[in-house]
């Protein structure tokens, strides 16, 4: 069962990624991103990551989209130009990426280690008590630095949407 | 991979961890031919995004090999991050459209030279 779970969601995720690059308007791609992220949270789960599977549909499906959704619709953006685009992204971006891909499925034949196998359910160390424990305890000092981050990124946003620079 | 060992695996019952680093693979260079072929300034952001989606599930698929949590609590920093970021970078946003009127990056070129 493990394996047609996965290889649904994995092609529900491959299928959504490459319509947000596809579709030309941005709210559409927002919601196919929506789609990736909600089956990557299913991808966690079965790799026994409860609480990042929760996390993952609140902050990212949930705020962090609906934050992009409210940008797109304040700043209501029309489809894309294509006209008078610049192809010095075409002419070095698509051997750049297909250099990319070749150089990654290479070495995932060649240079890999022997890895295990993944079971439903055959590691309980993702939930939020062990996440939780390691967090206060072993990276209390990466968490807390964490708080001072959203405060400097909070008062950043502020201070840039707040009145008109120049 | 050949088909036989495909149907094996599908058998079998369980998922190799490399097919996991396979599908991070390949959805972090669908994020990266985003970033360099579009020219929406937010669809470029929301390809970040994919990548750092991309990684974390790496850092799910290593946790899960090596037993430890570890890879948990880096996923979840990389998504504390990556709010922290889509809050400044919109804000960013923002205040370019006001002032340029434009969201293509093409346009936004002030840096040039």
């Amino acid at each position: 069962m493990d394996p047609l779970f996965f290889l649904l969601f994995a092609f529900i995720a491959v299928a959504c990624g490459v319509n947000v690059v596809l579709q030309k308007h941005p709210i559409s791609s927002a919601l196919s991103l929506v789609a990736v992220m909600a089956s990557l949270a299913v991808l966690y789960l079965l790799q026994g990551a409860e609480f990042i599977a929760m996390a993952q549909m609140i902050v990212y499906a949930g705020a962090i989209m609906v934050l992009f959704i409210f940008v797109i619709m304040l700043l209501n953006a029309g489809t894309e130009e294509t006209k008078g685009r610049s192809w010095m992204a075409l002419i070095f971006g698509v051997p750049a990426i297909i250099g990319l891909l070749g150089s990654l499925a290479y070495f995932m034949q060649t240079g890999m280690p022997k890895l295990g196998e993944v079971k439903f359910g055959d590691w309980k160390g993702g939930g939020a008590y062990e996440v939780g424990y390691a967090l206060f305890t072993q990276y209390l000092l990466p968490f807390e630095v964490t708080s001072v981050l959203i405060l400097i990124a909070i008062v950043g946003a502020i201070v840039l949407a707040r009145k008109e620079l120049d | 991979m050949d088909p036989a060992q495909v149907l094996e695996t599908l058998k079998h019952g369980a998922v190799p961890t490399a097919w996991y680093l396979a599908l991070s693979a390949v959805l972090f260079v669908i994020g990266v031919a985003g970033f360099i072929l579009r020219r929406n300034i937010i669809t470029v952001f929301m390809c970040i995004e994919l990548m750092l989606n991309a990684v974390n599930l790496s850092f799910i698929a290593f946790a899960h090999e090596h037993k430890q949590v570890a890879g948990h609590l880096f996923t979840f920093f990389v998504m504390v991050v990556a709010a922290a970021e889509a809050a400044v970078g919109l804000a960013i946003i923002l205040t370019v459209f006001r002032n340029r009127s434009t969201l293509n990056i093409d346009e936004i070129e002030s840096l040039k030279n």
